[in-house]
Protein backbone atom coordinates (compact mmCIF):
# COMPACT_ATOMS: atom_id res chain seq x y z
CA UNK A 1 0.00 0.00 0.00
CA UNK A 2 1.55 3.09 -1.36
CA UNK A 3 1.34 6.64 -0.32
CA UNK A 4 -1.38 7.43 -3.14
CA UNK A 5 -3.52 4.88 -1.62
CA UNK A 6 -3.24 5.75 1.44
CA UNK A 7 -3.91 9.41 0.77
CA UNK A 8 -6.56 8.29 -1.49
CA UNK A 9 -8.39 6.15 1.39
CA UNK A 10 -7.85 9.06 3.82
CA UNK A 11 -9.70 11.44 2.09
CA UNK A 12 -12.42 8.72 0.93
CA UNK A 13 -13.21 8.25 4.69
CA UNK A 14 -13.23 11.79 5.53
CA UNK A 15 -15.83 12.48 3.02
CA UNK A 16 -17.98 9.53 2.97
CA UNK A 17 -18.00 9.91 7.36
CA UNK A 18 -18.68 13.46 6.94
CA UNK A 19 -21.25 13.11 4.38
CA UNK A 20 -23.11 10.70 6.56
CA UNK A 21 -22.50 13.58 9.35
CA UNK A 22 -24.35 15.57 7.09
CA UNK A 23 -27.26 13.49 6.82
CA UNK A 24 -28.14 12.27 10.07
CA UNK A 25 -27.03 14.52 12.60
CA UNK A 26 -30.40 15.71 14.73
CA UNK A 27 -28.51 19.06 14.76
CA UNK A 28 -28.57 21.67 12.19
CA UNK A 29 -24.67 23.24 12.69
CA UNK A 30 -23.39 19.84 12.94
CA UNK A 31 -24.56 18.99 9.74
CA UNK A 32 -23.31 22.18 7.86
CA UNK A 33 -19.76 21.56 9.53
CA UNK A 34 -19.56 18.45 8.73
CA UNK A 35 -20.50 19.84 5.31
CA UNK A 36 -17.32 21.94 5.54
CA UNK A 37 -15.05 18.38 6.02
CA UNK A 38 -16.88 16.81 3.04
CA UNK A 39 -15.47 19.56 0.76
CA UNK A 40 -12.17 19.43 2.08
CA UNK A 41 -12.23 16.01 1.46
CA UNK A 42 -13.65 16.08 -2.15
CA UNK A 43 -11.28 18.59 -3.05
CA UNK A 44 -8.36 16.45 -1.96
CA UNK A 45 -9.88 13.89 -4.06
CA UNK A 46 -9.31 16.85 -7.13
CA UNK A 47 -5.89 16.92 -6.33
CA UNK A 48 -5.10 13.21 -6.27
CA UNK A 49 -6.72 13.61 -9.94
CA UNK A 50 -4.60 16.50 -11.32
CA UNK A 51 -7.49 18.57 -11.15
CA UNK A 52 -5.59 21.25 -8.94
CA UNK A 53 -7.73 24.26 -10.58
CA UNK A 54 -10.97 22.49 -10.06
CA UNK A 55 -9.70 21.92 -6.42
CA UNK A 56 -8.81 25.46 -5.91
CA UNK A 57 -12.15 26.90 -7.31
CA UNK A 58 -14.45 24.00 -5.23
CA UNK A 59 -12.70 25.97 -1.96
CA UNK A 60 -13.04 29.19 -2.88
CA UNK A 61 -16.77 28.60 -3.93
CA UNK A 62 -17.83 26.15 -1.96
CA UNK A 63 -16.18 26.38 1.11
CA UNK A 64 -15.86 30.25 0.73
CA UNK A 65 -19.11 30.72 -0.81
CA UNK A 66 -21.92 28.66 -0.27
CA UNK A 67 -21.30 26.88 3.17
CA UNK A 68 -21.14 30.40 4.44
CA UNK A 69 -24.13 31.68 2.53
CA UNK A 70 -25.53 28.09 4.35
CA UNK A 71 -24.40 29.09 7.67
CA UNK A 72 -26.44 32.57 7.15
CA UNK A 73 -29.19 30.62 6.23
CA UNK A 74 -29.50 29.12 9.36
CA UNK A 75 -28.77 31.91 11.74
CA UNK A 76 -31.42 33.35 9.69
CA UNK A 77 -34.19 30.76 9.69
CA UNK A 78 -33.86 29.64 13.68
CA UNK A 79 -36.48 30.60 15.09
CA UNK A 80 -35.74 32.52 18.12
CA UNK A 81 -39.51 31.08 20.38
CA UNK A 82 -38.31 27.97 20.14
CA UNK A 83 -35.04 27.64 19.96
CA UNK A 84 -35.53 24.35 17.89
CA UNK A 85 -32.08 23.69 15.93
CA UNK A 86 -33.18 20.03 16.22
CA UNK A 87 -34.71 18.93 13.37
CA UNK A 88 -36.77 15.43 12.40
CA UNK A 89 -36.96 13.11 10.16
CA UNK A 90 -39.76 12.07 7.52
CA UNK A 91 -40.71 8.65 5.77
CA UNK A 92 -37.82 7.00 7.01
CA UNK A 93 -38.60 3.28 5.65
CA UNK A 94 -39.96 4.06 2.01
CA UNK A 95 -36.83 6.23 1.66
CA UNK A 96 -34.53 3.75 3.13
CA UNK A 97 -35.75 0.81 0.42
CA UNK A 98 -35.55 3.52 -2.29
CA UNK A 99 -32.07 4.61 -1.32
CA UNK A 100 -31.05 0.50 -1.48
CA UNK A 101 -32.10 0.44 -4.40
CA UNK A 102 -30.02 3.18 -5.72
CA UNK A 103 -27.12 1.76 -4.34
CA UNK A 104 -27.47 -1.14 -5.26
CA UNK A 105 -27.94 -0.37 -9.13
CA UNK A 106 -25.23 2.49 -9.03
CA UNK A 107 -22.19 0.21 -7.02
CA UNK A 108 -23.50 -2.68 -9.64
CA UNK A 109 -23.51 -0.80 -12.47
CA UNK A 110 -19.96 0.83 -11.73
CA UNK A 111 -18.22 -2.35 -10.86
CA UNK A 112 -19.27 -4.33 -13.05
CA UNK A 113 -18.63 -1.84 -16.39
CA UNK A 114 -15.37 -2.68 -18.00
CA UNK A 115 -14.11 1.30 -18.13
CA UNK A 116 -12.53 2.40 -21.23
CA UNK A 117 -8.99 3.77 -19.98
CA UNK A 118 -6.91 6.13 -22.05
CA UNK A 119 -3.41 5.44 -23.40
CA UNK A 120 -2.74 9.19 -22.68
CA UNK A 121 -3.84 8.70 -19.36
CA UNK A 122 -0.62 8.00 -17.67
CA UNK A 123 0.73 11.07 -19.98
CA UNK A 124 -1.74 13.61 -18.17
CA UNK A 125 -1.40 12.22 -15.26
CA UNK A 126 1.42 14.28 -14.45
CA UNK A 127 0.51 17.43 -15.23
CA UNK A 128 -1.90 19.87 -14.70
CA UNK A 129 -4.96 21.00 -16.47
CA UNK A 130 -5.43 24.87 -15.42
CA UNK A 131 -3.93 25.85 -18.87
CA UNK A 132 -6.18 23.42 -20.94
CA UNK A 133 -8.87 24.44 -19.14
CA UNK A 134 -7.82 28.19 -19.52
CA UNK A 135 -7.83 27.69 -23.42
CA UNK A 136 -10.65 25.60 -23.79
CA UNK A 137 -12.62 28.75 -21.71
CA UNK A 138 -11.94 31.17 -24.08
CA UNK A 139 -11.95 29.39 -27.39
CA UNK A 140 -14.26 26.21 -27.75
CA UNK A 141 -16.50 26.58 -24.76
CA UNK A 142 -17.17 30.20 -24.98
CA UNK A 143 -20.72 30.68 -25.31
CA UNK A 144 -21.31 28.34 -22.03
CA UNK A 145 -18.42 30.68 -20.37
CA UNK A 146 -20.76 33.65 -21.10
CA UNK A 147 -24.38 32.49 -20.28
CA UNK A 148 -22.62 31.17 -16.82
CA UNK A 149 -21.81 34.86 -16.50
CA UNK A 150 -25.30 35.91 -16.78
CA UNK A 151 -26.84 33.41 -14.63
CA UNK A 152 -24.86 34.55 -11.96
CA UNK A 153 -25.88 37.74 -12.96
CA UNK A 154 -29.49 37.08 -12.87
CA UNK A 155 -28.95 35.17 -9.62
CA UNK A 156 -27.60 38.10 -8.10
CA UNK A 157 -30.36 40.35 -8.76
CA UNK A 158 -33.36 37.75 -8.31
CA UNK A 159 -31.44 36.35 -4.60
CA UNK A 160 -31.42 40.33 -3.63
CA UNK A 161 -34.90 41.04 -4.67
CA UNK A 162 -36.66 38.12 -3.15
CA UNK A 163 -34.80 38.42 0.18
CA UNK A 164 -35.14 42.06 0.87
CA UNK A 165 -37.74 42.71 3.63
CA UNK A 166 -40.51 45.01 1.60
CA UNK A 167 -40.96 48.26 3.72
CA UNK A 168 -44.67 49.01 4.08
CA UNK A 169 -44.03 52.80 4.01
CA UNK A 170 -41.68 52.39 1.23
CA UNK A 171 -42.47 54.88 -1.28
CA UNK A 172 -40.85 53.16 -4.30
CA UNK A 173 -43.42 50.58 -5.81
CA UNK A 174 -41.57 47.32 -5.55
CA UNK B 1 -13.19 -8.75 -17.67
CA UNK B 2 -14.39 -7.36 -14.68
CA UNK B 3 -14.17 -3.97 -13.06
CA UNK B 4 -11.88 -4.58 -10.85
CA UNK B 5 -8.91 -5.32 -13.25
CA UNK B 6 -9.84 -2.17 -15.60
CA UNK B 7 -7.02 -0.35 -13.92
CA UNK B 8 -4.49 -0.84 -16.65
CA UNK B 9 -1.05 -1.83 -14.46
CA UNK B 10 0.96 0.82 -16.55
CA UNK B 11 -0.77 3.69 -15.82
CA UNK B 12 0.32 6.06 -12.99
CA UNK B 13 -3.41 5.84 -11.32
CA UNK B 14 -2.38 3.40 -8.91
CA UNK B 15 -6.02 3.70 -7.48
CA UNK B 16 -9.07 2.07 -9.94
CA UNK B 17 -11.34 4.52 -11.52
CA UNK B 18 -14.06 2.00 -9.95
CA UNK B 19 -13.51 3.31 -6.47
CA UNK B 20 -13.60 7.20 -7.33
CA UNK B 21 -17.10 5.80 -8.86
CA UNK B 22 -18.29 4.13 -5.80
CA UNK B 23 -17.47 6.89 -3.58
CA UNK B 24 -19.12 9.84 -5.88
CA UNK B 25 -22.27 6.50 -5.97
CA UNK B 26 -22.45 6.95 -1.70
CA UNK B 27 -21.89 10.20 -1.96
CA UNK B 28 -24.87 10.83 -4.53
CA UNK B 29 -26.57 8.30 -2.42
CA UNK B 30 -26.45 9.89 0.65
CA UNK B 31 -27.59 13.46 -0.73
CA UNK B 32 -30.84 11.55 -1.89
CA UNK B 33 -31.56 10.37 1.53
CA UNK B 34 -31.19 13.71 2.88
CA UNK B 35 -33.56 15.30 0.40
CA UNK B 36 -35.99 12.76 1.02
CA UNK B 37 -35.52 12.15 4.37
CA UNK B 38 -34.63 15.49 6.48
CA UNK B 39 -37.26 18.10 7.29
CA UNK B 40 -35.33 21.30 7.31
CA UNK B 41 -34.89 23.02 4.03
CA UNK B 42 -31.44 24.13 4.95
CA UNK B 43 -30.50 20.91 5.39
CA UNK B 44 -32.23 19.57 1.83
CA UNK B 45 -29.97 22.37 0.67
CA UNK B 46 -26.79 21.09 2.04
CA UNK B 47 -27.88 17.42 0.46
CA UNK B 48 -28.32 18.93 -3.21
CA UNK B 49 -24.78 20.12 -2.60
CA UNK B 50 -23.75 16.93 -1.59
CA UNK B 51 -25.17 15.40 -4.67
CA UNK B 52 -23.75 17.89 -6.85
CA UNK B 53 -20.20 17.08 -5.21
CA UNK B 54 -20.56 13.44 -6.18
CA UNK B 55 -21.78 14.35 -9.66
CA UNK B 56 -18.45 16.60 -9.95
CA UNK B 57 -16.57 13.86 -8.33
CA UNK B 58 -17.02 11.26 -10.70
CA UNK B 59 -16.97 13.77 -13.59
CA UNK B 60 -13.12 14.42 -12.60
CA UNK B 61 -12.53 10.96 -12.32
CA UNK B 62 -13.91 10.18 -15.84
CA UNK B 63 -12.10 13.29 -17.37
CA UNK B 64 -8.31 12.39 -16.04
CA UNK B 65 -8.39 8.86 -16.68
CA UNK B 66 -9.26 9.59 -19.80
CA UNK B 67 -6.46 12.07 -20.46
CA UNK B 68 -9.47 14.90 -21.45
CA UNK B 69 -9.96 18.22 -19.80
CA UNK B 70 -13.59 18.61 -21.20
CA UNK B 71 -14.96 16.58 -18.19
CA UNK B 72 -13.43 19.37 -15.94
CA UNK B 73 -15.19 22.27 -18.15
CA UNK B 74 -18.26 20.44 -17.45
CA UNK B 75 -17.55 20.55 -13.67
CA UNK B 76 -16.48 24.39 -13.66
CA UNK B 77 -19.89 24.98 -15.34
CA UNK B 78 -21.97 22.57 -12.24
CA UNK B 79 -20.11 24.58 -9.81
CA UNK B 80 -21.67 28.42 -11.46
CA UNK B 81 -24.84 26.38 -11.63
CA UNK B 82 -24.31 25.61 -7.93
CA UNK B 83 -23.65 28.93 -6.57
CA UNK B 84 -26.91 30.18 -8.75
CA UNK B 85 -29.23 27.75 -7.34
CA UNK B 86 -27.59 28.69 -2.85
CA UNK B 87 -27.95 32.00 -3.53
CA UNK B 88 -31.28 31.73 -4.93
CA UNK B 89 -32.61 29.02 -2.98
CA UNK B 90 -31.24 30.73 0.36
CA UNK B 91 -33.50 33.69 -0.41
CA UNK B 92 -36.38 31.57 -1.60
CA UNK B 93 -36.38 30.02 2.30
CA UNK B 94 -35.69 33.05 3.80
CA UNK B 95 -38.24 34.78 2.40
CA UNK B 96 -40.78 31.70 3.37
CA UNK B 97 -38.91 31.83 6.63
CA UNK B 98 -40.15 35.69 6.90
CA UNK B 99 -44.11 34.27 6.09
CA UNK B 100 -44.69 31.26 7.40
CA UNK B 101 -41.80 31.61 10.67
CA UNK B 102 -41.30 27.78 9.50
CA UNK B 103 -38.57 26.08 7.50
CA UNK B 104 -40.05 22.74 7.44
CA UNK B 105 -41.22 20.99 4.64
CA UNK B 106 -43.95 19.42 5.77
CA UNK B 107 -45.17 22.58 7.29
CA UNK B 108 -44.69 24.48 3.95
CA UNK B 109 -48.06 23.39 1.64
CA UNK B 110 -48.74 26.90 0.30
CA UNK B 111 -48.92 26.02 -2.88
CA UNK B 112 -50.93 22.97 -2.41
CA UNK B 113 -54.25 23.07 -3.64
Amino acid sequence: MNLYEIVFYFFAIVTVGSAAVVVFSRNIIYSAFSLLFTFFGVAGLYVLLNADFLAVTQLLIYVGGILVLLLFGVMLTSNTISVELKTGTLHILPATILVALLVGLLTATFWTADWFMSKRASDIAAQTTSKEIGDALVTTHLLPFEIASIILLVAIVGAAMMARRENPKSQIPI
Amino acid sequence: MTGKNACPTKSNFMIPLNHYLLLSAFLFSCGVLGVVVRRNAIVVFMCIELMLNAVNLSLIAFSSYLGDATGQMLVFFVMVVAAAEAAVGLAIIISLFRNKQTVNVDELNILKW
